[in-house]
């Protein structure tokens, strides 16, 4: 055990519409799993349109990593293989047919089971990509031998779902998905808590695990800040981490012998009459979950947080890393620049890290935010503010510069390799610049991934 | 507002019709009076309120009380030499002051932004990318740092060579090296000698005058400091420092009720100016705070070790003569042009302060050494933060071979 991490960097973002504490079921006829959720894979599909496929049958793999394979999460016939520019897939839409057939494995209890057994389980049942590795933040690798393994106990990103109400009730679950990708590494599992929270007993009973406990405001949850003051990744190193809540859906997985595809997902955000926790399955289409919901007609649907999360459409899909679903307005009215909307108006309704606005007067309040851009695109000149909200040791604005005129060598030594796009989140919503800061730094990885990998 | 909106978007060229490389223009306009309906597409989908138009607005209204002030303190001076008020009378004859000082630096603020916007649009047509708002702040910089008797026609050539050379050479806003203000200033400095510096030009109309009345020097404080450099018969004030201080006490200096340029003169005003930006969050405390630092470190230096009258000037003195503040506020602080790293902006204002200090002490010929120090630390930011970066970049390294 260690101190509690402090950190003194960060902003909570205060919204409208935190997911109350209510659990409601949508049922869904339509699901997909989109390739695109997993950056920089390309799919080799195993089945075709009109195939029918139960739970845990495998759809596509990894053209590059035959082992990883992606599963079906619902019984039924696949419906669209959608694809996009140069016949890219972008999603694998299945039709459920109201069975629940599985494809069955055979139930197995993670205690007796060897590394070599959990990585093929894993990657057989579709559970593979749920872990990722740093740097890149990429599915793993299964060659690879990673010096530890990150788990967050906690979200901390605006309106995030309460890891404690979903764990709540899955104690053995999690505990077998810890211990099974505990037998992945010879390093340790760390699992990082928030400070001054009473966590659920599924998360504070845990065992075989190494953990810490960190304060702080977001990205204090992100498990790349956690990284970076627990066992910073150095050049040649490699992570892998997990969502604590995929650690329980692997845990139920290995245990039940069947992959088990249900997920509950955090309906928020200002727009939702009537904010849930909503039991679904993995790639669901979100059509059930917001149908007479939505309070406003003009408004984006977000599958996952507003600072990371992928836009979709009202009939879209949620993604297979999120747990959340966030409904904001548009913002793509133009403002007159006396009224609210406009810089040169009081800006009461104005979020922001500076006091230019008179909204500081009420920092706790809770916003509606748009999607507006508030502004057009600069190169950088203000300096100093992205250091506010990035509680990393490493330079943003000069990692960010580096990875837009692709100078590897500065990349690496500023840090690249520690890094991914979400940590950058709050630095691209606070940039005076507009500059699309996220967008960069999957550049530069890319470029990492392409040279030096 | 609706009907506004609509009425410009009619007036957006297109690519089709002639005015098509006007675009930038039009954009300027439109952005300036509506926030456009521009969205994010990923990534962030919310963002932070703040944007570059809003930051240089904060600026611009920190900078008011310095242009108020400056102006009636123009006319102050045109009175005193004139020999109708006294020399600290300053409510004096408000209104006849503040109307003078109105005709004399109103133009020249006109002039400079009407150039500098022009030479910006011109730019920007050329290489069809949007304008953007630098020049808004820098406009205001350049009336306040020269002397109101300016000519109109040098206003407009300094700002021409700073807008190109010390801008849009380099890429326009967010790319230059040295701050913009300050290069139009040095432009005028070593261009133009007589109208920048000397002691004729400080006090509105003097130098038109034949002979001043019985007792009125039109230098600057930091003229009269320079003289006590060299030999005694020289001295501003024969009685050497003493009387330097009782001819112009420390309260004054600090209202600003002093000649000099049109803007730097009065710290309170500067200091509302400063309040409001490290309020808001604008500009940088690090850098205010280290180049007072650095300017007193020195001025207590130069104390220890004093020979020389002007060496034993309080270094609280310092502060409020010349240009020292209103360099610390608007001038070090640029963030383009200072280091941009949190460690590099503590060693970056206090090097400024520090050199201000140093020269206007130990090199006659440039009484301010404020201009100078601050260029100078804006070609050396860079180096500041290079090292500053290696650092971080050796402690990666060495976590690696500890581990």
């Amino acid at each position: 055990m260690s101190g509690t991490i402090k950190l003194r960097k960060g902003l909570d973002i205060t919204l409208q519409g935190e997911a109350e504490k209510v659990k409601t079921t949508a049922e869904s006829s339509l699901f997909a799993i989109k390739p695109p959720d997993f950056h920089g894979l390309v799919p080799k599909m195993t089945v075709k349109v009109g195939d029918k496929v139960k739970i845990g049958t495998v759809i596509f793999f990894d053209k590059y990593q035959e082992e990883i394979k992606f599963v079906s999460p619902v019984a039924g016939e696949i419906s669209d293989v959608f694809r996009g520019e140069k016949r890219r897939i972008l999603e694998v839409r299945i039709k459920a047919d109201g069975t629940d057939a599985s494809e069955e494995f055979g139930a197995s209890n993670p205690d007796s089971m060897d590394g070599k057994g959990v990585k093929k389980a894993l990657l057989e049942n579709g559970l593979w990509p749920f872990i990722k590795m740093r740097p890149i933040d990429v599915i793993a690798r299964p060659t690879d031998k990673p010096k530890a393994i990150f788990v967050s106990a906690f979200d901390s990103s605006p309106l995030a779902p309460d890891y404690d109400y979903i764990l709540h009730g899955e104690h053995d679950a999690f505990q077998a998905g810890l211990t099974a990708i505990a037998k992945l590494t010879d390093g340790k599992v760390h699992l990082t808590k928030r400070a001054n929270v009473s966590h659920d007993a599924a998360i504070t009973d845990a065992k075989g695990v190494q953990t810490h406990t960190i304060s702080g405001k977001h990205p204090a949850g992100n498990v790349g800040t956690q990284i970076h003051h627990i066992d910073p990744i150095n050049k040649g190193e490699i992570v892998w981490t997990v969502n604590a809540l995929d650690v329980a859906t692997i845990g139920r997985t290995l245990l039940a012998g069947k992959f088990d595809p249900t997920r509950t997902v955090a309906l928020t955000g200002s727009e939702v009459k009537k904010t849930s926790y909503v039991k679904t399955r993995i790639g669901a289409t979100i059509k059930p979950m917001v149908d007479g919901q939505i309070a406003s007609d003009n408004v984006r649907y977000i599958s996952g947080n507003v600072l990371t999360g992928e836009k979709i459409d009202a009939d879209g899909y949620v993604g297979f890393y999120d747990h959340q679903v966030t409904v904001i307005p548009e913002g793509d009215e133009p403002a007159f620049q006396l009224s609210g909307g406009g810089w040169l108006g009081p800006g009461t309704k104005k979020f922001s890290i500076n006091r230019s606005y008179f909204s500081w007067l009420t920092p706790n309040k809770k916003r509606v935010l748009n999607t507006n851009l508030n502004g057009e695109v600069r190169a950088f000149v203000v300096t100093g503010e992205l250091e506010k909200v990035f509680p990393f040791d490493i330079y943003p604005m000069q990692l960010i510069k580096s990875c837009m005129y692709e100078d590897i060598d500065l990349m690496e030594n500023l840090g690249i390799y520690e890094v991914a796009p979400e940590d950058f989140a709050l630095c691209e919503f606070v940039c005076t610049s507009k500059v699309n800061i996220q967008d960069k730094i999957r550049e530069g990885l890319d470029l990492i991934h392409k040279e030096c990998m | 507002m609706k009907s506004l909106e609509k009425f410009m978007r009619k007036l957006e060229p297109t690519h089709e019709s002639k005015w098509a490389k006007f675009h930038p223009v039009w954009d300027a306009l439109y952005t300036f009076a509506f926030t456009p309906g521009e969205t994010t597409k990923k990534g962030s989908h919310i963002r932070d309120g703040i944007d570059l138009k809003r930051t240089m607005f904060m600026v611009i209204v920190a900078l008011i009380p310095c242009l108020i002030f400056g102006i009636i303190n123009t006319g102050h001076w045109h009175y005193y030499a004139l020999g109708e008020t006294g020399k600290f009378d300053f409510t004096h004859m408000m209104g006849a002051k503040a109307l003078y000082g109105a005709i004399k630096v109103l133009p020249i603020v006109i002039v400079s932004y009407g150039v500098g916007l022009g030479v910006e649009f011109i730019f920007c047509i050329k290489n069809q990318h949007a304008i953007q708002e630098g020049f808004l702040v820098s406009g205001m910089l350049i009336p306040l740092i020269v002397p109101a008797d300016i000519p109109l026609w040098m206003v407009a050539v300094a700002t021409v060579f700073a807008v190109v050379l010390g801008k849009e050479v380099f890429g326009g806003t967010g790319m230059n090296i040295v701050n913009i203000a300050l290069t139009a200033r040095a432009f005028l400095f070593f261009g133009y000698p007589t109208m920048m510096s000397g002691d004729k030009i400080w006090m509105s109309g003097v130098s038109e005058m034949e002979v001043l009345p019985e007792g009125i020097s039109g230098a600057t404080q930091l003229g009269q400091l320079a003289t006590f450099n060299g030999p005694a018969e020289d001295w501003a004030y024969q009685g050497g420092l003493s009387a330097f201080e009782s001819a112009w006490p420390l309260w004054e200096s600090f209202v600003g009720i002093i000649p000099g340029s049109i803007g730097e003169t009065s710290v309170i005003a500067i200091l509302i100016g400063a309040g409001l930006l490290l309020y808001t969050g604008i500009g940088s405390w690090k850098i205010m705070v280290s180049f007072v630092l650095g300017g007193l470190a020195v001025g207590y230096l130069t104390q220890l070790g004093s020979v020389t009258p002007y060496m034993d000037l309080d270094p609280i003195n310092h502060l409020v003569i010349g240009g020292f503040m209103f360099g610390a506020v608007f001038m070090i602080t640029d963030p383009v042009t200072a280091a941009q790293t949190s460690t590099g902006k503590y060693i970056y204002g206090f090097l400024g302060g520090a050199l201000s200090i140093t020269i206007r002490v130990f090199n006659g010929a440039y009484p301010e050494g404020v201009m100078m120090a601050i260029l100078f630390m804006n070609v050396m930011a860079p180096m500041i933060d290079h090292y500053v970066i290696q650092a971080n970049v050796k402690r990666r390294l060495k976590r690696l071979k500890t581990a």
